[in-house]
């Protein structure tokens, strides 16, 4: 399992962040994510493999400003 | 030209600021150093606002020039027309406080140079328009600036209520301030109002970082 957002939410098919994104719908380049309290760069999303017990924080955007 | 040491000395406005805020608070201000990524509706009224509070080290940053379809929500006058939006908005800011200090740079935000134009700032405030450029932001400093809080913008198109807008511990260290829904891609258009309403909650919660208060 993760933690996604505060909720708890099914691994399986979700090997990398950028699956996780996928999954949800959300554009990897309107987000950001916290992976365990780190910051990740958008270019490693898709190569940080996410495991049990990982806890994220996704954070999106909306335009206008 | 107006100029400031002929309409004020700086005792004086120094003096009330402490009459308004307090010493103590003052004190804490008047040290801090905050940057603003992006100097459009929200970030030319965040700098207005934070100008008035006496922040001691403004850093401002914005690439754009003033477009006439700008007046109708950010902070500048007709006769700012084709001047860069740094200029046009310290000119204004010198005549709040012409004693702070003021450092410009005219010039791109990327993940390249963000780090470089933002260390220092205890807080900065991200300003900018496009979604994908307020992610690019908020990643690069958080991941590059360990000791910096950030401040974003996040949905206060349309004309929605203004009881919408809130500001939200997202992170760490990011808050979050808008509706997080109301996108200018929806078609619905950006209202002075409600943009203004999402820059005070970003100028708010940069003033209570700074006086040590976390809690949004």
């Amino acid at each position: 399992m993760l933690q996604v957002n505060g909720e708890p939410l099914n691994r399986t098919g979700l090997n990398t962040v950028r699956d996780l994104l996928d999954q949800k719908g959300w554009k990897a380049d309107q987000v950001a994510v916290e992976l365990n309290g780190t910051i990740l760069r958008r270019e490693d999303f898709s190569t940080i493999r996410l495991s049990d017990g990982d806890k994220l924080e996704v954070v999106r955007f909306v335009g206008g400003g | 030209m107006w100029e400031a040491d002929k309409a004020m000395d700086r005792e004086t406005l120094e003096q009330a600021l402490i009459a308004r805020h307090g010493a103590e608070n003052q004190k804490k201000f008047a040290a801090a150093s905050v940057g603003v990524a992006g100097l459009g509706g929200l970030g030319s009224h965040i700098a207005v606002l934070l100008a008035r509070l006496g922040v001691g080290r403004l850093v401002l940053a914005d690439f754009d020039r003033v477009d006439v379809t700008n007046l109708h929500r950010q902070h500048y006058f007709l006769p700012h027309l084709g001047q860069y939006k740094t200029e046009a908005l310290v000119q204004q800011l010198r005549q709040i406080n012409p004693w702070l200090d003021y450092e410009v740079h005219t010039c791109k935000v990327s993940a390249d140079n963000a780090c470089t134009l933002f260390r220092g700032c205890q807080v900065v405030c991200e300003a900018f328009d496009k979604a994908e450029e307020k992610a690019m932001l908020v990643s690069t400093l958080l991941a590059g600036l360990p000791d910096t809080t950030v401040v974003a913008g996040s949905g206060m198109g349309g004309t929605g209520s203004a009881n919408a807008i809130r500001t939200q511990k997202a992170m760490g260290r990011l808050y979050l301030c808008g509706d997080g829904e109301s996108d200018i891609a929806l078609g619905q258009g950006l209202m002075a109002p409600r943009v203004a309403v999402c820059a005070s909650h970003q100028a708010t919660m940069v003033m209570r970082l700074l006086l040590g208060k976390s809690e949004p």
